[in-house]
Order: structure tokens, then C-alpha cells, then sequence
């Protein structure tokens, strides 16, 4: 089977490292075993996402539209040249990295502070941890509907709570203050997640060097910065990877509230309305490989600047 | 004294985070529970206010359309039934896999959590132009199958950690321990190991669950009808007879009807949902 032989190549420098008494029967029939286990969930895992992801790049390289499916065109890589020179494409990924940038830094300092309460708490904490759950649970397509109709300047409460905003402002007609109700129902609906992350690794904070830090007069602020922060760096890290990477494929809540209206389109959304919409295969292909292309990017850089250690969220060793 | 009065400081502290967050997470729900009671003729007039106004509530009429609205209740059906076979077959899968990988040494053990944790992090809409093509040709678009397969994929690679994670803490020579006490393998496997593992395997479940429920890429983009269009799709298609004004308060009756199932969920397993979710993340 070729993914167990896919398996067996990207191990071979662990091979190499760790050297191993041959093969014992046991050792050999324990992989056999491993491999008839391992291979449904691998196989259908890839059956999705790698070979329409192939199929997606060899499609980018046509001048291709369902709407004239005879009329395939072989055009190399002009697409991408079109994508990447339209604005549009540009736009769309500037939009997504500051939707990206902005949540994720306004979710990790509110769920830090949810994370402390929480922690701090001793009683209610089995209800305090329910209704936590609830933003998680809900849709995002209702989430989305709940806040664009908070802020709907004829059905919505938000702009009779806001004391500097008058009560007929309508914040879908123009472009910052979508992007501001976009923004307000993802960070509602993905804090709590960031926080029971973040709570998680408050836990593996010691008490005693707390109290340690607090007998040599330690100010609370010091105290945060230089004992509870470092030690759950890796809690940080793990929880920002996950949600920045999670944040960059926003799609439901742009569909639901503004449509794309005004600028506020996505790299996701733009990728769908191509396909979807104007059934424009080859273009949206292309737009697809580039969208994969830049989450694999933005993963990096994360991994690369924050330097985020993956083999302890993995368990592993 | 100063400690005491340092003890107050953070019990009021404490106390005022506490009202912060059951407001942050209960507002929302609370405010599309509450627009659900606006009736339909105020909402098209325009009744601005967090509660409905006085002679334009609507009482249950709302959510007796939403009921009896065809499309709302065979999305109702479709998710259901969808989100449930995703999550069997998912975890069935899933099961499989963790034991061999929490259990078992074989070479391409980190090439499988790898690819697992690649795809959790992909970028759905990238797939959905090729699965469209696809679909269409070998003929799943727009059926139950077309959305189950995809929601396996997506939700194994959860499934796959959380459970691993789980099945790493279980004592495996109990099952020794039972045989030698005279069990024969299946009582052992049965009364000892399954107990020990079900917690984990049901974790697993909600936690795919969830995401098939909540799905929405693929729900709107393959399946063009009621025959498998699930209620995050159906939710944003309907438009009611006015395509400019949408029905918000039946919209809002239909999102709490679809949140309940979720509620009820968390409810009843909160502690259990934060074990997994936390699992894979955080070394514990």
C-alpha cells in the first residue's frame, strides 16, 4: 500500500538516529497490526484533502469554467499570474491577516483574564465552565446572525447601549465598522476556547514558586510577567497557533453578515464565490492552492517566531 | 490588616470576573432568544430595544412557523442524521487508529499524527472547488454520503488525538491482571478495558459532533437542495417572501431550535467536553 510505504520513508532519518535491534517477528508482526489499524482513518483523511488538493493543482493549470466545461483550456500558469496581480486577491489576504491579527490578540488578553477567574474560582466552577462552553457550541452561521442583528441600526440593541453612537447608525454600509461587527462575533464565539486552553496551562504553573516570588516582594504585576507567563509559554503558543491558523479561514461569519459587502471579503471567501458562484474552476483553483499555500506560510511563521514547540502539545517522548 | 484586606480586594475581583464572563457568554444567547418573541410585523417596521416592545411580541408563533416550515424541518432531519453517522464512523475509525498509535510501536507513527494535525489545520474552502467537481462527477453531490465523508476526514484528526491521548492513561496490564485471574480475553477485554476506555471514546464523540454541527463550507457548497442541505445552510438561505428584509425573528427562532441539541450537550457533559478539548493541547 503506498501510504504505509509514504510512512515508512518520512521515518527513515528517525531510523537513522535510533538505531534498533533488527527486526524481531514480534516487532514486525506489532507493525503489520499497527498499519491495519492506522490505514481507514489515513487513507480517508488523505482520499479529502491530498488528492483534491492535487487535483486542485493540476486544474489551476486550465482555463476552466463549468459553465462552458467543453471549452477546457490548457493555460499553464496564468491563472496564478491573473490572481496574483489582481487586487483583489490582495486585498482579500490583507483583510483576512488584520481579521487574524486583531482577534487573536484581543481573544488571548480576554481569555487570560477569563483563564485567571477561572482558576481562581472555588465555587460555581462546574456552572462558570458550562456557560463557557456555550459560545463554543453555538453555530457560527447563528453567532453571526445573533451580532448582525445586535447591530442592525432597526432591530438591534447595540447602538441604543452605546451612549457616543447614534441610534440610526447603520454599521454594514461602510467598511470599518463591518469589519468591527465581523470581528465582535468571532472574537464572542472563539474566546472560550482560547481561555480553557489557557486555563489548562495555568494549572502546570507552580504554586510554590508563586509563593516563592511573593515572599522576595514580588509586585502582582512581576509575579504575572515573570513567573506566569514564562511558565506557560508552551499553553500560549499552542492555543495562538491554533486560533490564528483557525481565524485565517474565516468564511461563515463574512457570508452571513455582510456577504462581502463593502471590502470585507476574505481569501476564503473569494476562493468560494469564484468556484461556487461563478463556477470559475480554474481560477478558483488556483485560488485555492494559493490559500493552502499561505496557511502553510502563516504556520510557519508562527512556528518559526514564536518558536512554538509541538512535541509537547503532541504528547509525545 | 493588610492580607485581609488584599484577601477582599480579590474576592471583589473575583467575583466582578465572574459576572463578566456568564455576561460575555450568556448576552448573546439571551438577545437571540429574546428576538425570537419579536412578531414579524415589528421586526419589518423596525423595533430597535433588547427586549420586544410593548404589542410586538409574538409569544411561540415564531417558533410554530419555524416547525412547520418544510425546509427547516427536513434540515433539521438532515443534520441530524448526518452529524450522527459522521461522528460513528468517525470515531469507530478514530478508535482504531489511537489504540494502534497509544499502544503499539511502528514506524510512521509521527507521519500519522502529522498528517492529522496538518489537516485539522487546513484550509476547508481550498477543497471545496476540486470535492464539487468530484461529487458531481461520481455522483454524491447534494446526498448524505457527500457530506459524511468529509466530515469524517475533518473531525478524524481530533478524534485521533483526543483519543490517543485518553488511551495512553489507561493501565493495559489490568487486562493481564483479569486473565490471570481466570477471565477469558473478551470478559477481560469487555469488563475491564471498555469501561476504561469509554469515557474517552465519548469525548471524542461530542467533539466530532460539534463540528459536524456546526459545519458550514461544505454545507452550502455540496448540496444545492433540501435532500441533505443542513441547517447552517438552510439557516442562511432562508430568506422568507422578501428577499430584502429578512425575517429576523423566525431566523432567530430557527437558531435557537438549532442551538438547543448543542446546549443540552454541553450541559450534561460539560466536564468531559473541557477534558478533550484541552487533551491534545496541553500536556497534562
Amino acid at each position: 500500500m503506498s501510504t504505509v510505504q509514504n510512512a515508512a520513508a518520512t521515518t527513515k532519518k528517525d531510523k537513522a538516529k535510533d538505531p534498533k535491534p533488527p527486526d524481531s517477528d514480534r516487532s514486525r508482526s506489532e507493525n503489520r497490526l499497527a498499519y491495519k489499524l492506522v490505514a481507514p482513518a489515513l487513507i480517508l483523511m488523505l482520499f479529502v484533502t491530498a488528492f483534491p488538493m492535487l487535483r486542485a493543482l493540476y486544474l489551476s493549470l486550465f482555463s476552466y469554467s463549468l459553465t462552458a466545461p467543453d471549452d477546457r483550456e490548457f493555460v499553464g500558469f496564468s491563472n496564478y499570474v491573473t490572481a496574483l496581480t489582481d487586487s483583489l486577491f490582495w486585498l482579500t489576504t490583507l483583510n483576512t491577516v488584520l481579521i487574524m491579527v486583531v482577534t487573536v490578540a484581543i481573544e488571548l488578553v480576554i481569555g487570560f483574564a477569563f483563564a485567571m477567574v477561572m482558576h481562581k474560582l472555588i465555587f460555581a466552577r462546574g456552572v462558570i465552565r458550562t456557560s463557557i462552553l456555550i459560545p463554543y457550541g453555538v453555530i457560527t452561521v447563528v453567532s453571526g446572525f445573533a451580532w448582525q442583528f445586535a447591530f442592525s441600526n432597526t432591530n438591534g440593541f447595540v447602538n441604543g447601549w452605546l451612549p457616543f453612537i447614534g441610534d440610526d447608525f447603520n454599521w454594514f454600509a461602510s467598511y470599518e465598522p463591518s469589519m468591527i461587527a465581523i470581528m465582535a462575533s468571532e472574537i464572542w464565539k472563539t474566546t472560550p476556547f482560547m481561555s480553557l486552553l489557557l486555563l489548562a496551562g495555568l494549572a502546570q504553573v507552580s504554586n510554590d514558586m508563586l509563593e516563592a516570588a511573593k515572599v522576595d516582594g514580588a509586585t502582582w504585576w512581576q509575579r504575572l510577567w515573570k513567573v506566569i507567563l514564562p511558565n506557560m509559554k508552551a499553553a500560549i503558543m499552542v492555543a495562538v497557533l491554533f486560533r490564528a491558523l483557525d481565524a485565517y479561514r474565516i468564511f461563515d461569519n463574512i457570508f452571513v453578515m455582510t456577504a462581502g459587502a463593502n471590502g470585507t471579503e476574505s481569501i476564503s471567501f473569494l476562493t468560494y464565490r469564484q468556484v461556487i458562484e461563478q463556477f470559475q474552476l480554474g481560477i478558483g483553483s488556483a485560488l485555492s492552492v494559493l490559500l493552502f499555500l499561505s496557511v502553510l506560510v502563516v504556520a510557519f511563521l508562527i512556528v518559526k517566531l514564536f518558536k512554538v514547540d509541538l512535541a509537547s502539545a503532541r504528547q509525545e517522548n | 490588616m493588610a492580607s485581609g484586606k488584599s484577601e477582599l480586594k480579590s474576592r471583589v475581583l473575583t467575583g466582578l470576573g465572574v459576572a463578566l464572563i456568564l455576561t460575555w457568554c450568556l448576552l448573546p444567547v439571551v438577545w437571540i432568544i429574546s428576538l425570537s418573541f419579536k412578531s414579524q410585523s415589528a421586526v419589518t417596521n423596525g423595533s430597535p430595544g433588547f427586549f420586544p416592545s410593548d404589542g410586538g411580541g409574538a409569544g411561540f408563533q415564531n417558533y410554530v412557523d419555524v416547525i412547520q416550515n418544510d425546509q427547516f424541518g427536513k434540515a433539521i432531519i438532515n443534520s441530524i442524521g448526518i452529524s450522527l453517522i459522521a461522528t460513528i464512523l468517525s470515531v469507530a475509525l478514530a478508535t482504531l487508529a489511537a489504540y494502534a498509535i497509544a499502544r503499539l510501536e511502528f514506524r510512521g507513527k509521527k507521519f500519522v499524527l502529522t498528517t492529522a494535525l496538518v489537516i485539522a489545520m487546513f484550509p476547508v474552502v481550498s477543497l471545496v472547488g476540486p470535492l464539487f467537481d468530484m461529487w458531481r462527477t461520481i455522483g454524491l453531490y447534494d446526498t448524505w454520503p457527500g457530506l459524511i465523508i468529509p466530515y469524517m476526514s475533518f473531525t478524524l484528526p481530533l478524534a485521533i488525538w483526543t483519543l490517543s491521548a485518553f488511551f495512553r492513561e489507561i493501565p493495559w496490564e489490568m487486562e493481564q491482571a483479569a486473565q490471570v485471574d481466570g477471565a477469558t480475553s473478551w470478559q477481560a477485554f469487555r469488563k475491564v478495558i471498555v469501561p476504561l476506555a469509554a469515557p474517552g471514546v465519548f469525548t471524542a464523540a461530542i467533539l466530532t459532533f460539534f463540528f459536524a454541527w456546526n459545519d458550514f463550507v461544505f454545507g452550502i457548497s455540496l448540496t444545492s437542495t433540501e435532500r441533505a442541505r443542513p441547517i447552517p445552510a438552510a439557516l442562511s438561505f432562508f430568506v422568507g417572501d422578501d428577499p430584502f428584509n429578512r425575517p429576523a425573528s423566525l431566523l432567530a427562532a430557527g437558531a435557537v431550535v438549532a442551538t438547543v441539541p448543542i446546549v443540552i450537550l454541553v450541559l450534561f457533559f460539560q466536564r468531559k467536553i473541557v477534558a478533550g478539548l484541552t487533551a491534545g493541547a496541553v500536556k497534562g
